[in-house]
């Protein structure tokens, strides 16, 4: 590991590159994502649709190495990532579930919680930061103080998607984030992941949604997932 | 009063009482008639069975007669340890019999051949019963661990893989689970030894003083024995939940919940 204090090494390269990525279900006999080739290069904003069980979650947790690969290879900054190097990889490129897993304690704990974590020992919680993020999405800062129980499905999101765009990645990996959403809720992400994007030039983010208008919203390339199959959408 | 054997004729009005069981599973349509015969004559056929089975091992007291009597018995142990919980993953089987092997026989040999220090080693009065009573803790032990660890695994699901993809080990993702199921694992024996003597008579001592043996050396027979089955236990439990661990979590940081499957 570099121990400079920027995550990620400057680069013009693409971030993230798949060649031949493919994965089988658990009993290896369904193909539930085929070979695929895919370039992730700074400052892409990229939408992925198809109907459900169509591939888009397991690409996406693919790319975040949640799951291991039956074919291919994944390259970050052109290099391969070994084993050891994973956590760190995951500190980089984020991974945002659709349902919000949260600790026990209150909001504030949980902002706290990546901190704990080995791979992120050496940083530090950064309140201001912090609340600034959750004002973003229209909370108080007595917001911190509520129990993670008591929160509905949207402030838990929020919780969550703050509580990784802390971190600062590089990359971010949206799988649905607010298909479960109110439509309120769902416009504060949208807008954090705005101002997290348009931040720094070299982030990049991938958004797997159901809703096509989202997908519009908050994509400039939109590509379509369809029995395993990634492609670009289809010109109309 | 000396030691009073027990006749055939005996042990026949102790088994009548099973109809006690019987009349009542009748009378309240408790449907357990079957059970009730099947459990009566599984328990009089290997008592008996087991009875001389020590007897002739004790008459041959070989070390070669003795060893491999002890391997097997730990080997049902890890077997039937295997055997519970509502789910499984390739390779519990060799989990739950390495572990429980592994932290049973470490601790019998430490109240063997370092605290009673029995000769020759392989004393098969006090080899086999006290490997016995470490294996039957040790056994519920695992079985809790491993089946605490596999639900807490599940139902933690979303919490892991949100460690994970925060950057956590696998470790930092499995430890919340893999504590709750030590705990678990260890719980009976802490509990045992809270009321040790106080709500229950453990089955050895007993067995001792019926025997005719002075209820104050049976006692510290006892506090060994309480003492090896804590180790034994907790040992058996970690081993398991660690091994567990390691089926179910691989070395780039994944958690391979599809591993996991209903029995």
């Amino acid at each position: 590991m570099s121990s400079s204090a920027s995550p990620t090494p400057p680069s013009t390269g693409p971030l993230l590159e798949t060649r031949h990525l493919g994965r089988l279900d658990p009993g290896g006999v369904v193909e539930l994502l085929k070979p695929t080739d895919f370039v992730l290069t700074p400052g892409a904003q990229i939408a992925i649709t198809g109907a459900s069980g169509s591939g888009k979650s397991v690409f996406l947790r693919a790319l975040a190495l949640l799951d291991a690969p039956a074919t291919g290879q994944m390259l970050w900054h052109g290099k391969p990532i070994p084993s050891e190097m994973i956590p760190h990889y995951r500190t980089c490129v984020s991974y945002l579930a659709q349902r919000p897993a949260l600790v026990e304690g209150s909001v504030l704990d949980n902002l706290q919680f990546p901190y704990t974590l080995k791979s992120l020992r050496q940083r530090r919680f950064d309140l201001p930061k912090a609340t600034e993020l959750l004002a973003q999405a229209g909370k108080e800062p007595a917001f911190l103080q509520k129990s993670a129980q008591d929160l509905s499905g949207g402030e838990s999101q929020i919780v969550a998607l703050v509580r990784t765009l802390q971190l600062a990645p590089q990359v971010m990996l949206f799988d649905e984030p607010t298909s479960a959403l109110d439509p309120q809720s769902a416009s504060a992400v949208e807008h954090l992941v705005r101002h997290w994007f348009d931040a720094d030039t070299s982030r990049a983010y991938i958004w797997v949604s159901h809703d096509p208008a989202q997908a519009r919203r908050m994509s400039t390339r939109h590509l379509t997932m369809d029995k395993g199959v990634l492609q670009l959408e289809p010109q109309r | 009063m000396n030691y009073q054997n027990l006749s055939a004729f005996d042990l026949c009005i102790a088994a009548s009482l099973i109809l006690i069981n019987g009349a009542l599973s009748v009378l309240l349509k408790l449907d357990l008639e079957r059970n009730l015969l099947w459990a009566s004559v599984r328990t009089v056929v290997q008592l008996l069975a087991v009875g001389y089975l020590l007897g002739w091992v004790f008459a041959n007291a070989r070390w070669y007669v003795v060893l491999p009597l002890m391997c097997l018995m730990t080997l049902i142990a890890g077997v039937s340890a295997a055997g519970r919980g509502k789910r499984t993953y390739a390779g519990q089987l060799v989990d739950s019999v390495m572990a429980v092997w592994s932290s049973s026989w470490l601790v019998s040999a430490i109240g063997l051949f370092v605290i009673i220090r029995i000769r020759p080693w392989y004393e098969p009065q006090y080899a086999i019963p006290i490997l016995g009573m470490i294996l039957g803790n040790t056994l519920t032990a695992v079985s809790l661990g491993i089946e605490r660890m596999t639900s807490e695994l599940t139902s933690g699901r979303n919490t892991i893989e949100m460690i994970l993809a925060l950057g956590g080990s696998r470790w930092e993702a499995a430890q919340s689970a893999a504590r709750q199921a030590v705990r678990a694992g260890m719980m009976p024996t802490l509990n045992q030894m809270t009321v040790v003597g106080i709500v229950s008579l453990p089955g050895m001592m007993t067995g001792q003083v019926l025997a005719g043996e002075n209820p104050v050396d049976a006692v510290r027979y006892q506090i060994v024995i309480m003492f090896l089955i804590a180790a034994g236990s907790a040992l058996g439990t970690v081993g398991a939940v660690m091994l567990t661990f390691r089926r179910l979590f691989s070395a780039d940081h994944r958690f391979m919940i599809h591993k996991l499957v209903a029995r």
